[in-house]
């Protein structure tokens, strides 16, 4: 049995492993695991990650949960070019340096935004007060000057001249509140002039094909209100 | 130019860098920057770490921050035992799972119990019980989770040795230890790993790097905790509301 990657682009975790495959010609059989219809709660699927939660990846009888690892673990086993993770010590340190940042900083906020100006209204059904709408957007502001100040700075990608897998996990990051219609980019250009810039080392058809399902999130219909019971929990506990 | 850190040993990351700098015998020069005097918000802190905060790494002239980075660029640049971080392609990535599901699950969640213990009544605060017992629900299901997926029944959390992964978890459990919530009542898996990680370390290296945090404790049983800095009020607030 093959590489497989259970996966839902709505994730954007998820998206960060499905255009690093692709982009590095991996071959992977691609398993969906639709979020919103609940399949991460199935017991098939807890028999390769028993905490329901994509991204996971199955290679023989070895199962990874976890976005960074499994990245660096499709870094190691495939050939692929050096800038992702470089060899060097000091920008291979800036690398994972983003990759802990990331969790608790631009990760929380992204999703946050997602679901408090998106998900949890639109789908759920789930008033959301604008106070709370408010902070969360005003953080997710706080967080994208610490992305351009700290990381960018004036390189051309986060840890140099050329794109890492800091870069591919915070554009997929970013995404996020892209779709749901907040403007990232405004009155950021050396922010937006990376996005181009990322988009293009990646390729345009990849990273259009990649954001498809988030950049349409906002036309998602309803849950249903037994899946809506059952995906709560989890939500709540994700986006507290 | 030899290695500098900068921690404050009250801080759960710092021990887990210290502890390892220390074991490993990799020589450095020490820089406490106190928390609680505010000493994270200078100017001359902000040059070395925009983002305010410790653990900070100097080599030469770089630096670094993040524990789990730290760590990482340590044990590849220096002489150490290659069991702290293996190289193999499965090990390598189980450590990185951890790593990923420690951000997630268990940093932010066990710090808590000093900051509605001790803290926040410091600064006049209550923390409304809900968010304690919450907390609790917390911690413990994570707690459920470390044993029951990644310690299952290995001596390590990765397996017969110690890696970077048993510090940088030990250090966060022990952090509502020692301020009052013993975690590891009625776990005994658990306690049975944290005897094999103290017995790996040593008594004198354990009790060195835990006694700033007992000292603070300490000061503040007997009523003689100096107070906060009001500098460092809004960035103690923010850590507050983040409580979730
Ligand atoms: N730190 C993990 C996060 C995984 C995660 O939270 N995945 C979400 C989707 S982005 C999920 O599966 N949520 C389902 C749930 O929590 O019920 C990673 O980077 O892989
Ligand atoms: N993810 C970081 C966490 C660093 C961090 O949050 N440090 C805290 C102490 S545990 C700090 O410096 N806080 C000061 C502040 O935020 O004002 C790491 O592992 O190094």
């Amino acid at each position: 049995m093959g590489l497989e990657l259970y996966l839902d682009l709505l994730s954007q975790p998820c998206r960060a492993i499905y255009i690093f495959a692709k982009k590095n010609g991996i071959p992977f059989q691609l398993r969906t695991v639709e979020l919103l219809k609940g399949q991460h709660l199935s017991d098939a699927f807890a028999q390769v990650n028993p905490l329901k939660k994509v991204p996971a990846l199955k290679d023989g009888d070895f199962t990874l949960s976890e976005s960074v690892a499994i990245l660096l673990y499709l870094f190691h086993k495939y050939k692929v070019p050096d800038y992702w993770y470089p060899q060097d010590l000091q920008a291979r340190a800036r690398v994972d340096e983003y990759l802990a940042w990331q969790h608790t900083a631009l990760r929380r906020n992204c999703l946050r935004a997602l679901w408090h100006k998106v998900m949890l209204p639109v789908v759920m059904g789930e008033q959301i007060s604008s106070e709370l709408l408010a902070a969360t957007l005003a953080e997710l502001d706080v967080t994208l000057q610490v992305l351009e100040d700290k990381f960018l700075q004036d390189k051309a990608f986060l840890v140099g001249p050329q794109i890492s897998l800091a870069d591919l996990v915070a554009i997929t990051e970013l995404m996020h509140p892209v779709g749901a219609g907040c403007q990232v980019f405004e009155g950021r250009p050396k922010l937006a002039a990376w996005y181009r810039r990322v988009e293009a080392a990646v390729g345009e058809d990849l990273f259009r094909e990649a954001h498809e399902v988030i950049l349409k999130v906002k036309d998602t219909p309803p849950a249903d209100p037994t899946v809506k019971q059952k995906l709560m929990p989890g939500v709540l506990a994700m986006i507290r | 130019m030899g290695l500098e850190l900068y921690l404050d040993l009250l801080s759960q990351p710092c021990r887990a860098v210290y502890l390892f700098a220390k074991k490993t015998g990799i020589p450095f020069q020490l820089h406490t920057v106190n928390l609680f005097k505010g000493q994270h918000l200078t100017e001359e802190f902000s040059q070395v770490n925009s983002l305010q905060k410790v653990p900070v790494l100097k080599d030469g002239d770089f630096f670094l921050s993040e524990s789990s980075a730290i760590l990482i660029y340590l044990s590849c640049r220096c002489q150490v035992g290659d069991h702290w971080y293996p190289p193999d392609l499965q090990s390598h990535a189980r450590i990185h799972e951890y790593l990923g599901w420690h951000a997630d699950n268990i940093r932010g969640t066990f710090g808590v119990t000093l900051w509605a213990r001790i803290i926040a009544p410091l600064m006049g605060l209550q923390i409304p019980e809900e968010e304690v017992e919450r907390n609790k629900t917390g911690m413990s299901q994570a707690l459920q989770q470390l044993e029951d997926k990644f310690l299952r029944d290995k001596a390590f959390l990765m397996g017969q040795e110690m890696t970077l992964a048993d510090l940088m978890s030990l250090e966060e459990l022990m952090q509502p230890v020692i301020f009052g919530y013993d975690v590891f009542e009625g776990r005994p898996r658990l306690a049975a790993w944290r005897e094999r990680v103290e017995a790996f370390l040593g008594a004198e290296l354990w009790q060195e790097t835990h006694a700033p945090a007992l000292n603070f404790l300490d000061q503040w049983t007997k009523n003689t905790l100096l107070m906060l800095r009001p500098e460092s009020y809004p960035s103690f607030l923010l850590r507050i509301a983040r409580i979730p």
